[in-house]
């Protein structure tokens, strides 16, 4: 049986990267990317979304030029690893998942050595300022707090000038502030018509950062388009969540017979309805329980997200284990 | 292979680009190698200042006493004097010191270790009680009766001469600090590039490194650079030291030591590339320095002459790279020897560094 095939590039532009039947099996066993197409514009920001161990990570690399693939090709700036590596290195800014930079280093030095390694890099002090790490150019790395070291890793990939930057989990582990702080220099990049590629298996992030983004699971692409194309996809744009006083076992049946109601799902005794038109169901949903003679704990209504997206391709959420 | 035309370049606002020639990844690759060397005080405290506490501690203990005096007991009785005078009359009078004493407290001294002998003159002639276990008692017997048999009359029928050795250059000192040069250059080759290489694989630096278009062989060619500037600190210390200290003399020329440190240090790197080439984790490779270091920690001559191992296997011992390296050291720095003579051992350890260097590279994995 043939997969879905997800048209992820209008013909007309250019792709940055592109992959198409990327497979990747570890050990001949583990098969971590089960036949993968992808193609990437110059200039958009594109998010790989997906629970651990989906193969975000598997594939990032493979298109970084660290893992080869087991079989299918890969296409940077119409290059190919096999043929352009010293090329496309000078070309690319990566960032990988969990990197711990030396720590005896202080960050000015640690930029330094990364743009030493470039041919027309860009200078130090613009992207320490960039980046505003300006106050701690002479800390050792050792030294520095989860968010600011993230901020330095990003800094050695944008340091080579690149024309696209590869970032694994940049905000993984990251409080909120700090993540804001990243979010505004890849937006800032991409501005200056530099492609991004990025996995994340935060929601909002990839909401708010990327143009495009496919969703990955068990090593293979199970949706992919523009976050509001992904939201639209689902049956009701919708949820109305809540939770009674008495938990009623058989009630998903009861709930689904409401107008507008999509479908159902509950959790933790919360019930979760994707509707169309909020405001015809809730005053359904109001008569219902008062007939029950149950009293409401909860309810809220909110627009689908992400996160509903892939709990109905799925039926699990995306940062479960 | 159609080339699609890249994308114009993102550079970050309002900054200048700058133009890196060839060798400017080596050069900030070596810099950030001696910089972090320079923060680490335990790498400071092994490869500088361990050795100098090693010759330190070992040269003090090990050094040339003045001559030895010899302490004996001579049991009180009415002969005592006579042992006294006859020690007296000898030539060895300075050398030997005489207590009278009671047998009883005299043997009991003796058991303690106070006095090497104890002699005793009775009607029967003379008695020595001695420890044959103890080299110095053997000692103070043979001492004691040659003198009072000389002085007793006795005549040497041969004429003998004896020259003290213990001028500079053939004291235990002087064969020790070529070793532990030898010794640290091992030791920090091992750890310098094993250990090193190794932390910086899980940390997942050499991914982030060869992610970027560094050349590989330039990193290679820091850490080795990073070791002959560290080699040039050990040699200078360990034979300034050993020259203030203990007042060594250095035979041959400083080039030939150099270039010999030189050697070791690199063929030492080649190893410890080796042994790091697959290791994940620094457990591992901990484990697998030592277990290499081991064997030529005792066999290679260090500490002492592998000339007591039996003959069998020495042309074992003298195929280990430490052995050569050592060898040649001491040959250079003792007797003078040039760096040509050293030949065949310069050729061994060419061959050890060499053969692991290109098998590490075979094997050496980046992530």
């Amino acid at each position: 049986m043939e997969r879905p095939h997800y048209p992820v590039s209008l013909p007309d532009m250019e792709n940055a990267i592109s992959c198409r039947g990327l497979r990747k099996t570890y050990d001949g066993k583990v098969e971590a990317v089960r036949g993968l197409d992808l193609a990437i514009q110059a200039g958009e920001c594109f998010g790989l979304l997906g629970p651990n161990g989906a193969g975000k990570t598997t594939t990032i690399e493979i298109l970084e030029g660290l893992l080869t693939p087991s079989s299918g090709e890969v296409e940077i700036l119409g290059m190919t690893w096999q043929a352009h590596e010293q090329e496309l290195r000078e070309w690319l800014g990566v960032s990988l998942q969990e990197t711990r930079l030396s720590e005896k280093l202080t960050v000015r030095e640690t930029l330094q050595l990364f743009a030493s390694f470039y041919h027309q890099p860009n200078s130090v002090p613009a992207i320490l300022e960039e980046l505003s790490l300006g106050e701690k150019a002479d800390a050792l790395v050792g030294k520095l707090s989860g968010g600011q070291k993230q901020r330095l890793a990003v800094a050695t990939a944008l340091v080579g000038n690149p024309k696209i930057l590869f970032l694994d989990e940049p905000t993984t582990g990251l409080d909120p502030q700090s993540r804001r702080q990243l979010w505004d220099i890849i937006r800032q990049f991409q501005q200056r018509r530099g492609t991004v590629l990025l996995t994340t298996h935060y929601m909002d992030e990839a909401e708010r950062l990327c143009d495009r983004l496919a969703i990955i699971d068990h090593g293979q692409i199970i949706a992919a388009g523009t976050p509001s194309e992904l939201i639209a996809r689902l049956s009701g744009h919708h949820v109305v969540e809540f939770a009674l006083d008495a938990v009623n076992d058989d009630a998903d049946g009861l709930w689904s017979h409401l107008p507008g109601v999509q479908s159902v799902r509950s959790e933790d005794g919360r019930f979760f309805l994707q509707v169309e038109e909020p405001h015809q169901t809730i005053p359904a949903l109001l008569s219902v329980v008062q007939q029950k003679g149950a009293r409401l704990v909860h309810l809220t209504t909110r627009q689908a997200s992400l996160e509903d997206v892939f709990v109905q391709l799925t039926g699990r959420h995306l940062r479960e284990e | 292979m159609a080339h699609v035309e890249t994308p114009p370049t993102p550079a970050v606002a309002a900054s200048k680009t700058v133009t890196n020639g060839r060798w400017a990844g080596y050069r900030h690759l070596l810099g950030a190698r001696m910089k972090e060397l320079w923060r680490e005080p335990e790498v400071i405290f092994w490869v500088f200042v361990f050795p100098l506490l090693l010759a330190l501690g070992l040269g003090i203990a090990f050094r040339d006493k003045p001559a030895d005096i010899t302490t004996i007991a001579v049991v009180a009785n009415s002969h005592a004097h006579q042992v006294i005078d006859l020690l007296q009359r000898s030539q060895a009078k300075t050398a030997i010191h005489a207590d009278v004493l009671d047998a009883n407290v005299a043997f009991d001294r003796f058991r303690l270790g106070k006095y090497a002998l104890v002699v005793a003159w009775d009607d029967s002639g003379l008695h020595y009680r001695y420890d044959p276990a103890r080299p110095e008692s053997v000692l103070a017997r043979t001492q004691v009766d040659d003198a009072l048999q000389t002085a007793s009359g006795r005549n040497s029928p041969l004429k003998t001469e004896a020259t003290q050795s213990s001028e500079p250059g053939a004291r235990y000192i002087d064969f020790l600090v070529p070793g532990l040069l030898g010794m640290n250059l091992m030791n920090s080759g091992m750890w310098g590039i094993g250990f090193a290489v190794v932390e910086m694989r899980q940390r997942k630096l050499l991914k982030r490194l060869v992610a970027s278009p560094m050349r590989r062989t330039d990193f290679l060619l820091a850490m080795g650079s990073s070791r002959l500037v560290l080699m040039l600190i050990e040699v200078a210390l360990l034979l300034g030291f050993g020259a203030l200290v203990f007042h060594m003399r250095v035979e041959g020329s400083l080039l030939a030591i150099l270039l010999v440190g030189a050697l070791g240090a690199v063929s030492f790197g080649g190893i410890g590339l080796l042994t790091a080439s697959r290791a994940q984790k620094i457990e591992t490779v901990s484990g697998l320095i030592n277990l290499v270091m081991m064997p030529m920690w005792i066999f290679s001559g260090v500490f002492f002459s592998y000339e007591r191992f039996p003959q069998i296997v020495q042309p074992a011992i003298k195929a280990l790279p430490l052995t050569a390296l050592n060898d040649a050291l001491r040959a250079i720095i003792l007797q003078g020897a040039t760096f040509g003579s050293q030949a065949s051992r310069i050729i061994i350890l060419a061959i050890w560094g060499g053969v692991s260097f290109l098998l590490a590279l075979r094997w050496f994995r980046w992530t």
